[in-house]
């Protein structure tokens, strides 16, 4: 088994404030994991507001340097501080989906213009035909097609189309690797299932990798093959995903779950919230604690003398 | 483009008035490409005439028709602004949306030449060129040191709508999509600059076109090349309020108000096209 | 007393813009009829750009130009103060604000001025409208945080001082320290996580119990409204298009497009594929024909494409606007299978 990306320790750490009352505040700490080459999967990353899962993302886009250990895409280390060509061969391999559709474009320009300047620049074709074969192709994979898109600006078409358009433009290079934050939280209810869906299909028909960053546990469980839990910079909980949220140990993936707002019981207003559960999952922030495997196959962060 | 004009025309009565000014001064400084005399000769005419059916503007105490010298006068007055302005622009764009775009050391070091002419006194600056280039100062060296001091205030103001862009997603996605630094900035980045730039090419113009006329009323730029502040130059110096040549001062003023009104209104009513809430008000009630 | 606190009838509320010399016509509202009882939660679900939101803005009084109502009603029947918001001067809605209907944001900087200290902002809001001032006020203000189980200490703090769940906690404090009848929540839990999502739901639906006021409950999120709401109403494109008790909204829809939106939201424990709705939201600008959900209706046929279909009452407090409600079919049953449940 080769490795595609491979996480080893990484920290972030940010300074926050002015002169006077500098600190620093760890975004992510000690963050592992990797994907293999052979076996395609979305590996979904799940986090509330502050707990890093965005900041990874942007450093395994090279967006970000990690302020320790390091992230390797292919065996090489991932940085921006790069030749142009060896950037421009990792954006080939590794394009991002963004959160906001309304966003992704610029709403001065033509949509297509994204996606022909993709084709041209990873692809190398010079040729009319050949870009349009390109990008058509692209299009097909997320059910639009050149013909629905070309020439159309980003307010005349829905969230979902635009954010389906902007994952077929990361699709032009064949990258072997999307790293999508938040790609649905955006986008109406009667689209997002489209979109989530097409994740699905990239990974079962395409074979492409996703990373997919989000704070939803229902999407999660629909489409990941492995997740990691975050809580504050901490991986506190990782491995298969549906033996993890079906039956999550960690403190704070329990109290995640049992936040999760329940249809089952629609109109019976059962809303309490265990405060048992809030303060004892947040004690936990800031202890050090590690990661032991499990027979399962999950890792749990353990904390010495507690638990 | 043709449409919001249209519309402007019709709904913004402070446009229409600037542009009708302006249109007015435009035509009367293009009149000159037709003149009969050469505006830079002097003693064509009978001197101190007052208007008339054959002098409209009536001439001067250096026989001059005041038509045709302030028809000169304007043009070159007119294209001394553009001139300051169009350059000035550059400079201010490419700063600003460098130093907004890139960060870091890059815009520091920007930001600080910025702030260094920002902080030094233009006046004295221009005073010091003209004495050591006396006559080889003409028109074009300076609107070309002006356009040197007319950009940080917008470069500033530019910098500002880039820092906001650069974390905008699309230019993000832009970067995925392999489009290089100039391309982000000049197709993506630049359509959101160039209201700014349009509402700051006036009043850079008025500042100049302003500059030019103190630094001629002083005595401080090439004399022979008839602009609106060398005309007041000659007027001041043959005191020609004191023998009655009213007309002499009164006319080249009176135009130069036109000219700044309309500007002004100009600047203003597309700062208001620009400026999306002040458009709702005036859709509102 | 009537049981309803709000009817709205026939209400049609425009966007008329005259957008520098072009005529624009935006029918956000559109014949919209509904009522509110007391101390009833009722959510409105919709998507962005459905007319939700202007229809809120209606009920909160608070139209700008250019959007205007048009045509109808939207009736309160607030204790001595009867008021019809589409016809009511500034003054006479000025009275009922606060007091009588108060709403509650998203954003919650928004509201909170970010360099006055909470206490004050209590003041400037509800001083006026409770008519207290000094202690007496500030012991009111306090015993209702206390409720609210917010120590008396924010009242000194300033807005950024606070994280984001106590912030909306505040708002909410806002909104209901002069026991208003009728309170509007425009979206107050998008912007949170989902643990401080289900402490502040938790919350406002305990302090409507405990005060018997009336919500207008806005969400694009249904699985908030199965857990807060006691009836919901669907709004498309500018109409409402089916409302009824919230369980039989999600286990026995009549409306093809209530059936999609409940059928689209995931659960834990259930990985069997979900079905997605395909086509786009109308433009209210130029909304289609007839039936304006019929090109993405899979029940569409051609009656739908050229008439538009009445409310018909389908059961108790249950109406739908479908031609073929008789043959919508819930798309995920009552039990598929629970998750393991810790």
């Amino acid at each position: 088994m080769s490795t595609l990306l491979d996480i080893n320790n990484v920290s972030k750490q940010f300074t926050m404030g002015g002169l006077l009352s500098r600190k620093l505040v760890n975004a992510v700490e000690g963050a592992s994991f990797s994907l293999s080459v052979e076996k395609p999967e979305i590996f979904t990353i799940i986090g509330e507001s502050g707990s890093g899962k965005t900041t990874l993302a942007r450093m395994i886009l090279g967006l970000e340097l990690p302020s320790n250990g390091t992230i390797s895409f292919r065996g090489k280390t991932v940085s921006a501080k790069v030749s142009r060509a060896e950037r421009l061969e990792f954006m080939a391999n590794v394009q991002p989906v963004f959160q906001n559709p309304f966003e992704a474009f610029n709403p001065l320009k033509r949509i297509d213009r994204y996606l022909e300047s993709t084709a041209r620049r990873f692809l190398k074709l010079r040729d009319r035909s050949e870009l349009d074969r390109a990008m058509d192709g692209a299009l097909q994979k997320v059910g639009l097609s050149l013909a629905e898109v070309k020439g159309r600006y980003p307010h005349e078409m829905s969230g979902g189309q635009l954010q389906r358009a902007a994952i077929a433009r990361a699709l032009i290079p064949s990258p072997p690797l999307l790293i999508a934050d938040e790609p649905v939280s955006m986008v109406d209810a009667s689209l997002r299932m489209s979109i989530v869906n097409l994740l699905k299909s990239l990974r079962d028909d395409l074979k492409v990798s996703v990373i997919y960053i989000t704070h939803d546990l229902a999407t999660a469980y629909y489409i990941s093959n492995r997740i990691i839990i975050m809580q504050r910079g901490r991986i506190v909980e990782m491995g298969d995903a549906r033996t993890v949220l079906d039956n999550p140990e960690h403190p704070y993936s329990r109290l995640l779950k049992a936040s999760v707002l329940s249809t089952e019981d629609a109109g019976d207003g059962k809303l309490a919230t265990d405060r048992e559960m809030v303060s004892r999952a947040n004690g936990l922030v800031g202890v050090a604690g590690r990661l032991v495997d499990r027979p399962d196959g999950r890792s749990v962060r353990v904390y010495e003398g507690a638990s | 483009m043709f449409a919001v004009f249209r519309d402007l025309i019709r709904y913004n009565l402070e446009f229409t008035i600037g542009l009708i000014l302006v249109g007015f001064v435009v035509i009367f400084a293009a009149l000159s490409f037709f003149s009969p005399v050469d505006p830079t000769l002097i003693y064509m005419t009978i001197p101190d005439q007052p208007p008339s059916g054959q002098y409209w503007f009536g001439t001067n105490s250096r026989g001059q028709d005041l038509f045709w010298q302030l028809s000169a006068a304007f043009k070159n007055s007119l294209i001394f602004g553009i001139t300051v302005a169009v350059l000035s622009r550059i400079i201010s764009i490419a700063v600003g949306l460098l130093s907004g775009y890139a960060g870091g050391w890059v815009d520091r070091v920007l930001m600080f030449i910025n702030d260094i002419f920002v902080a030094v006194p233009i006046f004295p600056i221009l005073v010091l060129f003209y004495f050591v280039l006396r006559n080889s100062l003409d028109s074009f060296t300076l609107a070309l040191i002006m356009a040197c001091f007319g950009w940080p205030f917008d470069a500033r103001l530019i910098r500002s709508v880039a820092l906001g862009l650069k974390h905008r997603e699309f230019t993000r996605h832009a970067v995925f999509a392999g489009m290089s630094t100039s391309k982000v900035l000049l197709e993506e980045h630049l359509p959101y600059v160039m209201p700014i730039v349009f509402a700051t090419f006036m009043n850079n113009m008025l500042w100049s076109i302003g500059l030019e006329v103190t630094m001629a009323v002083l005595g401080f730029t090439n004399l022979n090349n008839p602009t609106i502040g060398t005309v007041l130059y000659w007027a001041n110096s043959h005191s020609a309020m004191m023998v009655g040549v009213w007309w002499w001062i009164l006319i080249p003023v009176v135009l130069i108000v036109i000219t700044f009104i309309g500007l002004f209104l100009l600047a203003m009513s597309m700062n208001e096209y620009i400026d999306p809430r002040s458009r709702l008000r005036r859709m509102g009630a | 007393m009537a049981n309803e606190i709000l009817t709205v009838d026939g209400l049609k509320a425009y966007y008329q813009m005259n957008y520098y010399g072009v005529q624009r016509e935006v029918r956000a509202v559109d014949d919209i009829t509904m009522s509110i009882k007391r101390n009833e939660v009722y959510g409105i679900a919709g998507e962005s750009s459905s007319g939700k939101t202007s229809f809120i803005k209606v009920l909160a009084a608070a139209m700008r130009p250019p959007f205007r109502v048009v045509a109808g009603s939207v009736k309160y029947d607030f204790k001595g103060h009867p008021i019809d918001v589409a016809t009511a001067s500034d003054k006479q809605i000025e009275a009922v604000r606060w007091k009588h209907l108060s709403y509650i944001m998203q954003g919650s900087m928004s509201v909170l001025n970010p360099v006055r200290r909470i206490g004050k902002t209590f003041e400037d809001f509800a001083a006026k409208p409770l008519g207290l001032s000094g202690d007496a006020f500030k012991q009111r203000v306090i015993g209702h945080l206390d409720r609210l189980k917010l120590s008396p200490d924010v009242l000194r703090a300033y807005p950024h001082e606070l994280s984001g769940g106590m912030r909306q906690r505040v708002t909410i404090g806002l909104a209901t320290v002069c026991h208003p009848e009728f309170i509007i929540a425009d979206e107050p839990t998008t912007a949170l996580d989902v643990v401080v999502q289900k402490e502040v739901l938790s919350l406002i639906r305990d302090i409507q119990k405990e005060m018997g006021a009336s919500v207008v409950f806005v969400t694009h999120d249904m699985s908030v409204h199965a857990n807060v709401a006691d009836r919901v109403g669907i709004i498309y494109a500018g109409r409402l298009v089916e409302e009824g008790p919230t369980r039989e909204m999600f286990f026995a829809p009549k409306h093809p497009y209530t059936a999609h939106l409940v059928a689209s939201l995931p659960r834990i424990g259930d990985t069997a594929q979900r079905p997605a709705l395909e086509g786009r939201p109308p433009s209210l600008a130029s909304p289609p024909a007839g039936c304006r959900f019929h090109p993405r209706c899979p029940l569409a046929v051609d009656k739908c494409k050229t008439e538009v279909p009445p409310m018909e009452t389908v059961g108790k407090d249950h109406r739908t606007a479908c031609w073929r409600w008789k043959d919508v079919e819930p798309l995920v049953a009552p039990h598929a299978s629970h998750g393991v449940m810790v």
